[in-house]
């Protein structure tokens, strides 16, 4: 029973850290089809601001809360407008440059920190569950995707700018017509999910360890989420994260942390062979 | 620019390159010429990914599986057998099977566009786990020694057909890699113009449209798949016969991304950019770790970036474009030069 | 092809020198005689660049000192150094530009096992000495490189026992999927059943692992005393972080391997790190005078450098090795400086005195234990000439020296 609730706790924390880290590349993927490559060193710049918060002394809650997504979601503004904006509508220059992007960034906070940095303790400490500990931490990741969830879905389906947003993904001509401005829809849109990635990076980074290529270990795995996720963001991040972090999470319990990762792989296989246009078929129609 | 003009220039151009690879050896040092050697050999790869993406419109973010699973079998047979030639069969072979099956698997499902690149990056991710895993006596294919991530060293390279006792000198070894690339380019030309070229250049442009004219959209892209395979497997056996030497970071994500961008830098719809593309990026990474003063990701980033913004096209489009546009400036007659233009605008 | 202008220039160049030589009043010009070349591959950029700068900054003090002392053979040193960029092919490439192009009288470099496999064909072939610095799983038999880095004897085989007095007996290995890890966790299997012990699991992880839940969770079902770790980078760090999160650090005991090599001390808080035991060839916090004095040199020339460890301290030990070598030879002729370096060279360096074994190619030399408390490494034991006796149990050069393969522990 006890282990069963421990068990339980991983899946939780699983889904939870891949929800945050995908939500971001979800909103910039299938609002803009974008394919964000410098996605994980977006993680890295959230992991960076939130110690380098912290070590000067800002309280941990606010560097990782606050500093991170509000930092993240600035460089992701002046992304977007030294280079992202060229490159909508044209999927593989997007992927290139922004490929370009994240050696650029990995070589930037190289130069400037060095391949190592102190990270910071995670907080809250750990807890009980009859002969098992876990840790506080794992249900405060829980809660903030909880959070970030209402939040985005909140942002899209209750606000003016969601609304607009929305239009201007379905169909740009016809909103510019409406008097819509798509190219600032755009660059809001890319600044909003930047900073969530940039969110998930400094939750993350209490929990992790810290060096300039740290955002390698995600990209793929946040790609064949979102892109086996579908179209609706929010409920198809959270599925295929719930799904796949399941998924790997029980494997690596029940084999090895290789065969989890397999079978995770395989299974995103299945999936994507099984719904093949799927939900969100119709979206990337037209793209190649 | 007629056809029978278009032709005979690219019969020249080939000529001359062929020409090239032979008397190279003469001309450069010994380095020089194992430097080229590699670079033709991952120019193979990039002509492969060149074919099934920008003729038959399959965006592939897995063409390292196929590469990969050719440098593996390679080596693996040519340890077993102590003779290469049929080593070099069996890695173009085995690849192209397995692109079959995958083919299969994806096409006769419906799969769309960014889900296969999906599917085909996941391939690759599984096979460097499985493979990266393997080191330990107990994994082993005849007597060859899978290895784990420290890879099979000291793989033997080419030897003339049927001696395994008389290797390939890097001469030798020059001439079959420069050699295959060739042969391949034009390999690849003559399919493009046969109706199985043309049949699947109409997919590309419109899958719906060509289905509805009797064709079977998805045998056609399963042959353009399994021909990249094949390509991409051959790939593999001249990389690893150039280095002596495989490891699983060749199923990696980097190199998945790299070839990507050989092919945007040389520019994609054409088969000579992306080996120019090729040259230029490999060359460019290798200049780069000769310098010191600033790190290498930053230097490599910072061009990538640049040349997005600067060459969107890709270098040899763009370059034809400017002869198309000196021509029209010459001659101020703008229609001979339209539909030129237009094939280069496809994807 | 091969007698170039290049080729050509130099003899002439070396012919030169030696005249000059006979000469007293050239003497003090030395530096005008044509440098040798010294090569090095290591990674400054991607994955493993945090392992490879400060191998390539204690590299560079080497050479530096060379030439402050009036050059080798009344030559001076000049580094050619490529940044592999963790890519192996790079590696490759590289290699044959070291040993064909640039001609260089010797190689160091190498981090990975991969790396080290992928060029060590090259450099046998093109016949260039090759001397690889890092600590590794052991058994490479190769008599064209020397081996300074330190093998699971002479670490390994302290540390299990250490950790089970102060653990206990029941043992749960950890390791990177990789064959480092791989045949590292085959050691401590072997030595803790020849210490009374028992293992009760082995997990393997990938190098993109980050998140540790289910396998703590694992952990803690199995019960163990003590935890074994030969995780490695910067991903892995995260097990630790993860398992301090989850407050279990003071209830189960660890010992590493691989813990400390890249400044995980400091870069985690004493909290998640304070008590965990490692054993290495080198610890930055030695007190000798040869530790002291090389600390001071290197954070001098370089001072960005985070941690000195072994791997920083082998290179430079391995580097002056062949110095030594090419003193006694008075050439830089390959053969010769081999035949030099099998007679037993010795060399003082920071971490005592490293002595080439004829047999293995590898060194024996001190290893240290050491337990982290409040970010540092506490120095608590020292187990003086520490012999590589998991590869001289399968290699003899002496007998045998074209032997060239890696041999693997089996069970």
């Amino acid at each position: 029973m006890d282990l069963a609730i421990i068990l339980a706790l991983d899946v939780l924390n699983g889904t939870a850290s891949l929800f945050l880290l995908c939500v971001g590349l979800a909103i910039i993927f299938g609002m803009m089809k974008i394919i964000n490559l410098a996605h994980g060193e977006f993680v890295m710049l959230g992991a960076y601001a939130t110690v380098i918060a912290t070590n000067a002394g800002v309280d941990i809650w606010v560097s990782m809360i606050i500093v991170a997504p509000l930092f993240v979601g600035l460089v992701g503004l002046l992304i977007e407008r030294c280079l992202i904006r060229f490159l909508y509508g044209r999927l593989v220059d997007s992927m290139l440059a922004t490929w370009g992007l994240s050696l650029l960034l990995i070589g930037l906070v190289t130069t400037i920190y060095g391949n190592t940095m102190n990270g910071v303790p995670t907080p809250l400490g750990g807890f009980q569950v009859g002969e098992y500990r876990s840790s506080w931490y794992t249900l405060f990741l829980a809660g903030m995707a909880v959070s970030v969830m209402a939040l985005v879905y909140a942002l899209l389906r209750l606000t003016r700018f969601g609304l607009i947003a929305r239009a201007v993904m379905h169909n740009p001509n016809m909103a510019a017509t409406l008097g819509v401005n798509p190219d600032r829809v755009y660059m809001i849109t890319f600044g909003i999910g930047a900073g969530l990635t940039g969110l998930a990076g400094g939750l993350l980074a209490p929990l992790s360890g810290i060096t300039p290529v740290m955002g390698a270990a995600f990209i793929a795995k946040c790609f064949i989420t979102v892109v086996g996720g579908g179209a609706t963001i929010i409920s198809g991040t959270l599925t295929a994260s719930g799904l796949f972090g399941l998924i790997n999470q029980l494997g690596a319990y029940l084999t090895t942390p290789v065969y989890g990762e397999v079978i995770l792989f395989l299974s995103a296989i299945f999936l994507i062979r099984i719904l093949p246009q799927g939900i969100s078929g119709r979206f990337f129609k037209g793209m190649s | 620019m007629t056809d029978a003009r278009n032709a005979g220039l690219q019969s020249i151009l080939v000529l001359a390159a062929a020409t090239g690879v032979a008397l190279l050896p003469r001309h450069l040092d010994l380095f020089a010429l194992m430097q080229v050697t590699l670079f033709a050999a991952m120019s193979v790869l990039a002509l492969s990914l060149a074919f099934i993406w920008g003729f038959g419109g399959i965006l592939s973010f897995g063409q390292t599986a196929f590469f990969g699973l050719g440098g593996y079998v390679y080596a693996i047979a040519t340890i077993n057998f102590g003779d290469s030639t049929n080593a070099i069969l069996l890695a173009v072979v085995l690849p192209a099977l397995f692109a079959a099956a995958l083919g299969y698997f994806v096409f006769y499902g419906k799969v769309s566009d960014v889900y296969l690149g999906v599917i085909t990056l996941t391939v690759t991710l599984i096979l460097f786990n499985v493979v990266n895993s393997t080191a330990g006596e107990v994994y082993r294919i005849g007597i060859a020694r899978l290895g784990g991530f420290n890879g099979i060293p000291s793989v033997p390279i080419f030897n003339m057909p049927f001696h395994p006792e008389i290797p390939l000198s890097p001469e030798a070894s020059w001439w079959i890699t420069g050699g295959t690339l060739i042969a391949l380019y034009l390999l690849l030309r003559l399919i493009l113009v046969s109706r199985f070229g043309r049949i699947a250049v109409a997919v590309r442009e419109n899958e719906t449209r060509a289905a509805l004219l009797g064709y079977d959209t998805r045998l056609v892209k399963l042959g353009v798949f399994v021909i990249g395979g094949a390509i991409a497997g051959l790939g593999g056996a001249l990389y690893v016969n150039w280095g002596a030497f495989v490891g699983p970071t060749i199923f990696s994500l980097s190199l998945s991304a790299e070839i990507i961008i050989w092919i945007t830098v040389g520019g994609l719809g054409t088969l000579f950019g992306p080996i120019v593309g090729c040259f230029v990026i490999q060359f460019l990474v290798a200049s780069i770790g000769s310098q010191q003063t600033f790190n290498s990701n930053l230097v490599l980033g910072a061009i990538l970036v640049a040349f997005v913004l600067l060459l969107p096209k890709g270098v040899v489009p763009t370059f034809l474009l400017c002869l198309v546009q000196l021509r029209k400036d010459h001659r101020a007659r703008p229609n001979t030069t339209a539909p030129k233009e237009r094939a280069m605008q496809v994807n | 092809m091969s007698f170039t202008r290049r080729y050509f220039l130099r003899s002439t160049a070396a012919a030169a020198s030696a005249t000059a030589l006979v000469s007293p009043v050239f003497i003090r010009n030395a530096f005008a005689a044509e440098p040798i070349l010294v090569g090095s591959l290591h990674d400054q950029s991607g994955t493993m660049a945090a392992s490879g700068s400060p191998m390539v900054d204690s590299l560079k003090l080497g050479v530096e000192e060379v030439n402050a002392a009036g050059g080798l053979l009344g030559r001076p040193l000049k580094l050619v150094h490529y940044d592999t960029q963790s890519n192996i092919q790079l590696y490759s490439q590289y290699a044959q530009q070291l040993s064909v192009r640039d001609k260089v009288a010797v190689i160091v470099g190498g981090i990975t096992s991969a790396s080290r496999e992928a060029i060590r064909p090259t450099f046998d072939r093109f016949r260039t000495l090759y001397v690889y610095n890092t600590l590794y799983e052991g058994g490479v038999c190769d008599r064209n490189m020397f081996i300074t880095g330190t093998t699971p004897a002479q670490t390994v085989a302290k540390l299990v026992p250490y950790a089970m007095s102060k653990g206990g007996k029941k043992v749960y290995i950890i390791a990177a999927d990789y064959n480092y890890g791989q045949i590292t966790a085959k050691w401590m299997q072997k030595y803790v059943k020849e210490n009374g012990g028992e293992t009760l699991s082995v997990d393997f992880f990938p190098l993109d692992v980050t998140n540790f839940g289910p396998t703590i969770s694992k952990i803690q079902a199995a019960r163990p005393d003590l935890i074994l770790s030969a995780l490695v980078g910067g991903n892995h760090v995260a097990f630790y972080r993860q398992w301090a999160a989850a407050g279990m650090k003071d209830r189960i005991q660890i010992a590493s391997t691989t813990f400390g090599l890249f400044n995980e001390p400091a870069t985690l808080s004493a909290a998640e790190s304070d008590g965990i035991i490692g054993t290495f060839g080198y610890f930055e916090e030695l007190t000798t005078p040869a530790s002291t004095a090389y600390v001071d040199k290197l954070k001098k020339l370089s001072p960005g450098i985070p941690y000195i460890s072994e791997l920083a301290a082998a290179t430079y030990e391995g580097f002056n090795l062949w110095v030594e070598g090419v003193k006694k030879a008075n050439t830089i002729e390959r053969l010769p400086v081999i035949e030099a370096l099998e007679t037993g060279i010795a060399f003082d360096g920071p971490s005592g005195k490293v002595v080439v074994d004829h047999k293995t190619h590898h060194v024996s030399r001190n290893t240290y234990l050491a337990v982290v408390k409040d970010r540092k490494w506490i120095v608590t034991e020292t187990f003086p000439d520490a012999q590589p006796l998991d590869t001289a149990a399968v290699c003899d050069l002496v007998k045998n020296p074209n032997d060239n393969k890696q041999y693997e522990i089996s069970l």
